[in-house]
């Protein structure tokens, strides 16, 4: 399946804009992306190893804190979005 | 909008010529003209997003628009803040803004706020207006207009930028989802770069801002479909538009069935900010630049370390060697912690994270330079240009 990076977390995940990772879940899918981009684990998951608060990731157009969180299942042809906050209003 | 159709009012021939575009529309006509003629409209900044939505909302006709801002127009705003000209330049926003806004329609009530927003004057203000547009850069400000929003019961249409990318959407309607319902917590401070650290294609708040005013204009006129529970996501380099579900979320502290935020709060300390003190209290281990300018010429034996970007170096550098803030961790190795090491970034942000990462690292001679090569440029040599 495919992952979209965001612009402020390219630079973890090798400049990339979208990450292709087999997975049968959204917690697979996450974990496969951070395996290969470790930088990013930070990004994403609290000390806890929850998902952070202002980080929302979305199983193509739905949250997934309302669907199974990280045990959502997925298929090829899902794209999951990365979506952080920002805060910019140029100035 | 309640309550607004009731106020008797219309429209003199010159406005009927100027708004002939509309007029002539059954989506707006003159019942929707009406319309944006009384509304009242406040714009929380005048900045990159300000800029657009304030032209294209005078432009409209809206009868008032306030605008709330203490900063001062400088060179680097111009290449994207439309509202603002060269001549400009160390002029209030405000009055800048307002200057420009009479110039394309004097027919629009301008009413300036030379303030910062606060928990203090937020609500007062609020109430005073019929729409909120969030136009502001930064996330204490965000989460203040949102909850007040909330408790005034005022929609809030949100626009937000980073580099390219662009979120829309339009919060604290009755029925649909807040701020908070989409993000619960802001991110720790210095996570998320600013548009001062970050950058901003210029255009883009003018997509994001325009995407605003238009939904600002629907909700006055009460047609078309607004983007509640949606958040829409611009990505201005691939050009593509998307969008996600947005839900209400029951249990959300502010919006939610059992609110436990049920007045404003202090929005710093919310986001982890310690008010008036944020910037970190200038450490023996710092430099100044004038202090650095002394020792250079003294020949001391110093190693200058830019951890900012190579594309940042091209436009200026002291000499430098680069590395990156995100490289230095595996790029170490390149540094002699025998030697005296001053690092330096743009304004002092990041190089202050790098000296602290050289000193958990084992380094013990790094210092930050206070202010970074901007400071240098105003203060040591003017020939380096300030960015």
């Amino acid at each position: 399946m495919k992952i979209l990076v965001p612009t402020p977390l390219r630079q973890y995940a090798g400049k990339q804009a979208a990450v292709d990772v087999p997975a049968g879940t959204v917690g697979e899918a996450l974990n496969a992306l951070t395996s290969a981009y470790p930088d990013l684990r930070k990004h994403l998951y609290n000390d806890q190893g929850e998902l952070r608060a202002f980080v929302n990731v979305y199983l193509n157009d739905e949250d997934v804190r309302y669907l199974q969180k990280e045990q959502t299942a997925v298929k090829d042809g899902d794209t999951l979005s990365i979506v952080p906050s920002i805060a910019g209003g140029g100035d | 909008m309640a309550g607004i159709a009731e106020k008797v009012a219309s429209l003199n021939n010159d406005e009927i010529l100027r708004y002939s575009r509309h007029l002539i529309m059954p989506e707006v006509g003159m019942e929707g003209q009406l319309k944006l003629k009384q509304a009242r409209v406040l714009c929380i900044g005048a900045g990159g997003l300000g800029s657009p939505l304030a032209l294209y909302l005078t432009a409209a006709g809206v009868g008032t628009l306030g605008i709330v801002d203490f900063d001062v127009v400088d060179f680097t705003n111009l290449q994207r803040q439309i509202i603002h000209g060269t001549g400009d330049v160390g002029r209030k926003k405000l009055d800048s803004a307002s200057d420009t806004l009479r110039g394309i329609n004097p027919n629009v009530e301008i009413r300036k706020f030379d303030t910062r927003l606060s928990s203090a004057n937020a609500l007062a203000l609020f109430r005073e207006f019929d729409i909120i547009v969030d136009g502001t850069d930064n996330f204490p400000t965000r989460y203040l207009v949102n909850d007040a929003c909330v408790l005034t019961g005022k929609p809030n249409v949100y626009g937000s930028i980073f580099r390219f990318e662009g979120q829309a959407s339009v919060f604290a309607t009755k029925q649909g989802p807040c701020y908070r319902c989409l993000y619960p917590e802001p991110p720790p401070p210095g996570l998320v770069p600013s548009c001062a650290e970050g950058g901003v294609l210029g255009i883009l708040p003018g997509l994001v801002g325009v995407i605003q005013a238009t939904e600002t204009i629907k909700l006055i006129l009460g047609s078309g479909e607004p983007l509640i529970g949606r958040l829409l996501l611009v990505d201005a380099l691939s050009m593509r538009f998307r969008e996600l579900k947005l839900r209400k979320n029951p249990h959300c502290p502010v919006c939610g069935t059992h609110p436990t935020v049920t007045e404003l709060i202090d929005y710093n300390q919310f986001c982890g900010i310690r008010g008036e003190e944020a910037p970190a209290p200038t450490a023996m281990t710092d430099i100044t630049v004038e202090e650095l300018k002394k020792r250079l010429d003294r020949r001391d034996d110093l190693f200058v370390l830019d951890v900012r970007e190579p594309h940042e170096y091209q436009i200026c550098n002291l000499g430098g060697h680069l590395i990156p803030l995100n490289d230095l961790p595996k790029r170490v190795n390149e540094l002699d912690s025998s030697r005296e090491i001053v690092v330096h970034c743009k304004t002092g942000g990041r190089s202050a994270k790098a000296a602290d990462f050289l000193r958990q690292s084992g380094f013990t001679k790094v210092h930050n330079l206070t202010g970074g090569i901007n400071a240098w440029a105003e203060r040591i040599d003017p020939k380096v240009p300030k960015y």
